[in-house]
Formats: structure tokens, sequence, C-alpha cells
């Protein structure tokens, strides 16, 4: 709890330092399982939770709910109802953390329910406060507190006294919390050489406002698509084909023709790329992808429908010689001539995109959307591989977004950070004189705009459903959206991808937003 | 004539108009925010006491802050804790209701009945001002700011030992320590509670302004220095400041750096607030009631029929009505829905 006692980053990485170094590794393997994003599956239902919650805290169902929309986490919700009923001893409020995951909440799984819920009260009224909280947030999934992955990646690094790339990469993969594995991740000689496991990928700030000619000389960049898949690492180590995403999810059983396929190729190698829904001579669209996402197995019929491929934009290791410190020419000249020996259709190389001048690659970016890809991405030809996010040496030159005027209909209250103020919006454009809703955003206002339009909100509620509220149509909105699609789920027959605010625009009367047919026009 | 029997149950004796609570057999508004001719006020916080009235009517001891507020030409009376006073129809008393200096629960006896309006209450200890008293009635009128049932107030001695702490922590590793604190009355109170011996203690011209009249009160106040740039050597790296929020974002506070951010506020209780403030420490230290001093406030008073205002009005008036069996309903105030709801950072959070 000591991270949630400063905003400070040097303060956070201090106290994680002290946290690391003094933590009994079982506790520490957990913590950092945690921290870095990971979520247990889940051991009980939340619709059960509130219930029981209700119940042992003596408030109707609706009071819980009630102060769940107020606070906006259900975890905290329930740890401060807890509280309130007055256990004058708290035997377990000092538990370890690895004892409250190991007895209190993994055994709960696959118990019959009656006993499930007379754990869960016995353990709420066993623990105090923060101990209480704590719990609700694993027992509901993930626990994140303010400190990003990155930071407990320097973190740990500083104490192992390695370079933070070199912590990121023992930490990739899926990583389990086990004393054994944390006391790993500082001896060299236990951590390096696990074949299955993902080098951290290399990533691209958004070029956004920057001019490109700011970049310098054209020919100082290597220039692609920036294809709209799935970015993964394919392995192929030992006998073994492993591909992981970007999220550091084994997603091999998603894609068995690429696995199937790398298995023929000659010597071990680590490739980057994109897995990609692919017809004819062209990605599919991303809806294709989806539906081969979230499956355990891929059956023929979807195999038929769904043909999809590894298109590959770097080499990273060949026959365990390590190539991210070389140059990116290097590497793409490499991963050319590996592919050569391959050539088989699972597998395809990204073309360049070549031009003698700023003015030319713009211009093939303006060809993005035709292409099914999301704009261009750009390489500095003297750039290495580098772990994560290094300014200046990958760019994303994205094509600008649709946009659409649209009208703020409905408004929810936001979450965590965003709790007790309306920051969930709906919103809706004209159709034969009736607005209808187009699409949800929860991002892109300003936090002083986010509060001006939260009062707004509370003096010009109409109607409250719930936690929804439904308010006078007056504000304008310009939302981007990178695709459109016909839907037959959605009131307004069409469906929008990554909608987000992109202003307020305060000029437009509600008469002038967008109509349905104008959108329309963009499909 | 109509009996009064009947008048007062066709029209109740206190009811919202669109200048503030109304009580038309005493012909005056209570805590009004328009212009008229007679307000009877509870405390001297800006959305109670209002400048402009013809003629005030408070609690003794709060008749200092309440002029703070309205202007020194006003015509304010002050009447003593207890004293009675006939006011047309109606006889009217001040109680003391444990929020700040001075503050006042407001009872209105009619022939038949008893009406009491709380104003901002709060039923835990506070060395800064006059403890809250439980008043029988008929009908309550009661501010419900933090009326959830997830806001259960920590004892204050922990949370002073808490700030002391966290001030003591700070002059270790040489940051000022600067708590953000609503001018009147959480400033005070926190004042109350610190330990002089960690360090010298420093006030923002805001708080510094309305601390003569709690000193006059005898209220244990420790000694202060204004935090101005004449007392910058002796306050940075050492010293706590207090500070009404507003003061966070300003160039007042960087002439304090290397500094940690405080704030005391019943809203702290809940991390996403806290957190939205960009603040390193938050502390739970409301001037209002929590939950369940509000349902202990309803039951100690007898009353039968409770009127709901301020804040979360809605969940304590189901809660009433179905668990309790107590006749509820909202008493609108001047906000549609509930914009006051300090989740915006304009309502600087008491």
């Amino acid at each position: 709890m000591e991270l949630d006692a400063s905003n400070r980053t040097t303060a956070k990485l201090a106290a994680l330092k002290r946290y690391f170094e003094d933590a009994p590794p079982a506790d520490a393997s957990w913590a950092l399982y945690f921290l870095t994003g990971h979520r247990l599956k889940r051991v009980v239902k939340t619709g059960d939770l509130r219930e029981w919650a209700a119940d042992a805290c003596g408030f109707p169902l609706w009071m819980v709910e009630e102060c769940y929309n107020h606070v906006g986490d259900l975890a905290e919700t329930l740890a401060l109802l807890m509280n309130h009923t007055e256990a004058s001893d708290r035997p377990d409020a000092d538990l370890p953390l690895h004892q409250i995951l190991e007895l209190k909440i993994l055994p709960l799984r696959g118990l019959p329910f009656p006993e499930q819920r007379q754990r869960m009260v016995q353990t709420w009224s066993s623990l105090n406060g923060d101990a209480c909280f704590v719990f609700n947030k694993l027992i509901t999934g993930g626990f994140r507190v303010g400190v990003s992955k990155a930071l407990v990646n320097r973190a740990l690094a500083e104490l192992a006294g390695v370079e933070p790339a070199i912590m990121a990469h023992r930490l990739m993969g899926q990583w389990q919390p086990m004393a054994k594995n944390y006391h790993a991740l500082f001896s060299e000689a236990q951590s390096g050489d696990d074949p299955a496991r993902p080098f951290p990928f290399c990533l691209a700030y958004p070029l956004d406002e920057k001019p490109v000619e700011s970049l310098g000389a054209v020919d100082l960049w290597q220039v692609e698509w920036k294809w709209d898949g799935i970015r993964a690492q394919l392995i192929k180590r030992g006998g073994k084909v492993l591909l992981w995403s970007r999220g550091e999810e084994l997603v091999g059983d998603q894609f068995p023709e690429v696995v199937e396929a790398a298995r023929d190729w000659p010597d071990e190698v680590v490739l980057d790329g994109e897995l990609l829904a692919w017809a004819g001579d062209a990605p599919a669209p991303f809806a294709e992808l989806q539906r081969r996402l979230g499956r355990k197995t891929i059956g023929p019929k979807l195999r038929r429908e769904v043909p999809v491929v590894f298109m590959a934009y770097d080499l990273l290791e060949r026959n365990r010689k390590d190539f991210r410190k070389a140059s990116t020419c290097v590497r793409r000249a490499a991963l050319e001539h590996y592919l050569v020996e391959c050539g088989t259709s699972a597998l395809r190389l990204s073309p360049l995109v070549t031009g003698c001048s700023w003015a030319e690659i713009a211009g093939a970016r303006e060809n993005a959307r035709e292409r099914r890809v999301e704009g261009l991405m750009l390489k500095k030809k003297d750039a290495t591989y580098a772990a994560g996010r290094k300014k200046g040496e990958w760019w994303k030159w994205k094509v600008d977004p649709y946009t659409a005027d649209a009208v703020l209909v409905y408004a929810q209250q936001g979450h965590g950070r965003r709790a007790g103020l309306y920051t969930d919006y709906t919103f809706s454009i004209w159709r034969e004189g009736e607005l209808v809703p187009f699409a949800k955003a929860y991002s892109g206002l300003s936090d002083k705009e986010i509060r001006e339009v939260d009062r707004w909100i509370r003096q010009h509620t109409l109607e409250s459903h719930g936690p929804v509220r439904i308010v006078q149509p007056e504000l304008v909105f310009e939302i981007a959206f990178e695709g459109i699609s016909r839907s037959k789920r959605h009131k307004s027959g069409i469906a929008v991808r990554f909608p987000r605010i992109h202003r307020w625009r305060r000029d437009k009367p509600v008469g002038q937003a967008d109509r349905l047919e104008t959108v329309l026009t963009l499909l | 004539m109509i009996p009064v029997e009947d008048r007062s149950t066709s029209s109740p004796l206190i009811r919202p108009t669109p200048n503030g609570l109304f009580c038309e057999l005493g012909g005056f508004y209570i805590d009004p925010w328009r212009k008229v001719d007679r307000a009877l006020v509870t405390h001297g916080h800006s959305d109670h006491a209002r400048y402009g009235m013809g003629a005030y009517l408070t609690a003794a001891a709060g008749v200092g802050v309440v002029r703070e507020r309205v202007g020194l030409e006003a015509s304010i009376e002050g009447l003593a804790f207890g004293e009675r006073r006939r006011i047309g129809g109606v006889t009217v008393s001040f109680h003391p209701a444990g929020h700040l200096l001075g503050s006042a629960q407001i009872r209105i006896e009619s022939r038949s009945e008893v009406w009491v309006v709380t104003g901002d209450y709060k039923t835990a200890p506070d060395r800064s001002c006059e403890a809250f008293e439980p008043v029988r009635c008929d009908t309550l009128i009661t501010e419900s700011t933090f009326g959830l049932p997830i806001y259960k107030w920590p004892p204050p001695e922990v949370v002073f030992r808490q700030i002391n702490q966290w001030w003591q922590d700070n002059r270790t590793e040489g940051r000022t320590s600067i708590l953000f604190a609503y001018a009147l009355g959480k400033a005070q109170r926190v004042l109350c509670g610190l330990d002089a011996s960690i360090g010298p203690i420093g006030v923002h011209g805001a708080v510094e302004k309305l601390n003569p009249h709690y000193r006059a009160a005898g209220r244990p106040l420790p000694v202060t220095l204004p935090a101005k740039a004449e007392n910058r050597d002796v306050l940075r790296g050492k010293g706590i400041i207090i500070a009404p929020g507003s003061a966070q974002n300003t160039p007042w506070i960087r002439r304090f750096t290397p500094y940690s951010l405080g704030f005391a506020s019943g809203w702290m209780a809940v991390r996403g607030k806290r957190r939205r403030r960009a603040l390193d420490r938050g502390f739970v230290l409301s001037d209002h009631v929590d939950w369940s001093g509000i349902i202990e406030t309803i039951r100690a008073s007898g009353a039968q029929r409770v009127g709901v205002t301020h804040g979360y009005a809605q969940p304590l008036i189901r809660w009433l009505k179905e668990e309790q069996g107590i006749e509820a309903w909202e008493m609108p105030t001047r906000f549609t829905g509930d914009a006051n709801d300090p989740g915006g950072e304009d309502n600087d959070p008491k």
C-alpha cells in the first residue's frame, strides 16, 4: 500500500525496490505477477460476490449497487462496506499475500456454491480494510496500482544490477508466480536460456502532429505498411514452434497453419511480424481475424473461410545468434535472406514502401485504406531492435481517422481514476429527424473538459436509468474512428472501430450534427 | 380562522421555494440563496451564508465567521445556543451542529409540531468547535453529503496521528508538507490536531483570515506563521502549511519546493477521488457526518418524518422508507440533480 502513498515516479520506484528487496520471495513473486498485469482466472462470479457481500454487511443489494456506482470499483466498494460490520477481532489482518492467495482464494475454485459463500463471508470478516481491498481486487481479477509494467521492470533490473532490457526478457512469456522463478530473475545462470521465452517487443511512438519532414532525410528511414492484425513473435527453437502475441499470450492454437508451416522452415529462428487474415492479395478486414480469436481450436471450416498469414517484418535471432543489436538494414537483409529459403504461403515478407521524398511516401500513405492497412511504419535504418519504446527510432504514421459530428445523449460514471465522474458517453447521429445511438466513447477529452462535461451532465439530466443518465441532446462532439462496417446488433445499423472523442464542437448546434446517410457513404 | 392543526397538514412548516427553505408562519428563510428580508443562517460556509440579505440571525458563537462571509455592513444578530426567540407564529432556537465554529442546527416550534434543520453537521469529536447536540423533533431536515454506507470515518485521533507522521517523514526527507483543507472549519480543526513539536506551522492567507475568530473563542490553535515569501526559509523543507485546495495549481506553492501534497477530506475515503487530484496523500477527515452518524442522528431525534438535502439523498430516502419505515422525501436544494457532488473540483470538498 506504500505505492498508493505517493504520486511521484521516483518515490514509487524506491518503494518498489524496497518492497522487492524486503518481501519474502513467496509474496514478492505473487506481487510481481499482479503488478505486471497478470490476473487470476475467475474464481467466483462478481454477481454472486455482490449478493453475498450485501448479505454479509446487512444492506440490501440495491444499496451495494448504489455504492458501486459511486465508487466505481467493486473491490473497493465491498471493502468499504465490510469495514462497516464492526468485526471486533480480525485474526487475519496481517495475512501475507501468498497466504491470502493460497489459503483464501485458490482453494475456492471448484467448491460448491454454499461453501464458497461461507468461506468468502468468513474471509471478509477476518481481514482489515487494506487487506480486504487487496483480497477483493485479487478475487475480482486484476490488481493495478499506479505503477506501469516498465517501472516494475526497472525496479527489478536495478536490484539485480542488469539492463532493463535483460530483466524485461526474463519476465517475458507466461511467468509463473513461484518463489523459485522469482529467485531465478536475479541469477544469470538460471534465467538466460529458456528457449520458449519471447524477446521484449520493440514498440513505436505515434507520429501524431509531428511533421514527417522533421525526421530528416527520407533515405535514413525504412518504410513499411502498418498492418492491422495481431503483432506476434514466432519462435522456432529446439524443434518447437511458438507464437507469442504482444500481450504475451500463446496464440499458436488459433493459427495452426502458421505453426505447421514453420516446422518445415530451415534452422532455428525468431521472427517479428503480424498475424493477418488474408483474402487474395490483401488483408481481410480485422473482423475476419477476430473470428479466430478466443477459440480453443480452429476447425476446418474456419481454416477454409479465414486463411491466415504471418507477415514477417523483422528477424531477431537465427541459429541462436542474437540479431537485436544489429541495425535495421542488417536485420532486414537477414530476414529477406531467410525468407527466400522458406517460401510457404503462410509466411510473407512485409514489403518496403519506397519513395525519393517524403511527399512520395505521404502519397503512398493516402492509399493505406484501399490496401486495408492502418498507415505506415517508419524505422530508422541504423537503429537496433530496442526493448519497448525508444523515442526517435520507430514511428507509426497512421492514416487520418474517419470523423463524424455526433450528439451526446447518454452518460455513465467511469471507473478507477475516473470514478464518480461522468466519462463514459454514448453519441447519436440523425436519421430521419431522430437521433440514433451510433458510438460509445470513453476518451479523448482533457481532464478539464471532462470536469466541465461532468458538471453539464449533472445539470442537464432528463432521466436516470440506474447508472445511466439520459441528457438533453445539446452538446456536439467530433468522433474519430478507424473503421466502419454494417452491423445488425446496432440500432444505427453500423458499427465503428476504436471510436474516441476528437474534439468538442462548441461551435456546432445539435441540428448540424452528422446524418446517418452521410456516415454511410464511408462504408 | 383555520385551526392550527389543519394548517400544519395542509402546508408544511418549512417548504422549499426558489429562494431557499421558507418558514411561512415565521416569515423567514433558512440559509437562503437569493436576497430575502430575513435569513436564519446555520453556519458561515458560503453556500449557506450568502451576501445581501436584509437581516441575519445566527448562533452568537458564529457571528464572527458569518460576518467574514457576508460583509461588515450586514445586519447580523446572534442568539446564544439554546436561547428561544419568538418570530411571527413560531419559536426558534439554535443548537450546536459540530460542523465548525458557531455552526448550528435550527429548531422551529409551532403550536403543533417541532422541526429541526440540521444544516451541515458532524457527530465526531472536534476540538475546534462546539460538540453536536441531538435535538428531539417531529420532522428532521438532514444533510446527506456522505449519505452512503461506504462512508465511515476513522476516529479523528487516528487521522491526526497519520498527518503528524506524514509531516515528520517529510521533514526527515527535507520536504515541505502542504496540506489542503477547506479554509473555514477544516483548516482550524487540522491545526488543533497538529503536533507543534515537529516543526513550524504555516497557513495560507485564506486560512489566516479566519483564525482570529477561533482564537478569540478560546479554541486551542497552535502558533502559526503566514505562508508568505518572508517566511519561506523557515517553512521550506521542514514546516507544514495548511492551504485551501484551490492553491494546488498556483505559483504560490512553488516557493516551497520540494513538497509533498496532502488533502484532508471525507472524499479521500475513495481511491479514485484521491488519485484524480494528483496528491501524495489523502487523509479521511470530514466535517460532515458519515452514514452511521446520519442514521444515529435520525434515531436520536425521534423524528418520524425526514427531509433529505445535499448529496446522496435518494439512497438514504429509500433506506429510511424501506428499511426503517420512516417517511422520507427529498428537500430540493438550489442545485439540480447532484450538481454539488464534489466529484467535480469546483466544489471544494469540505
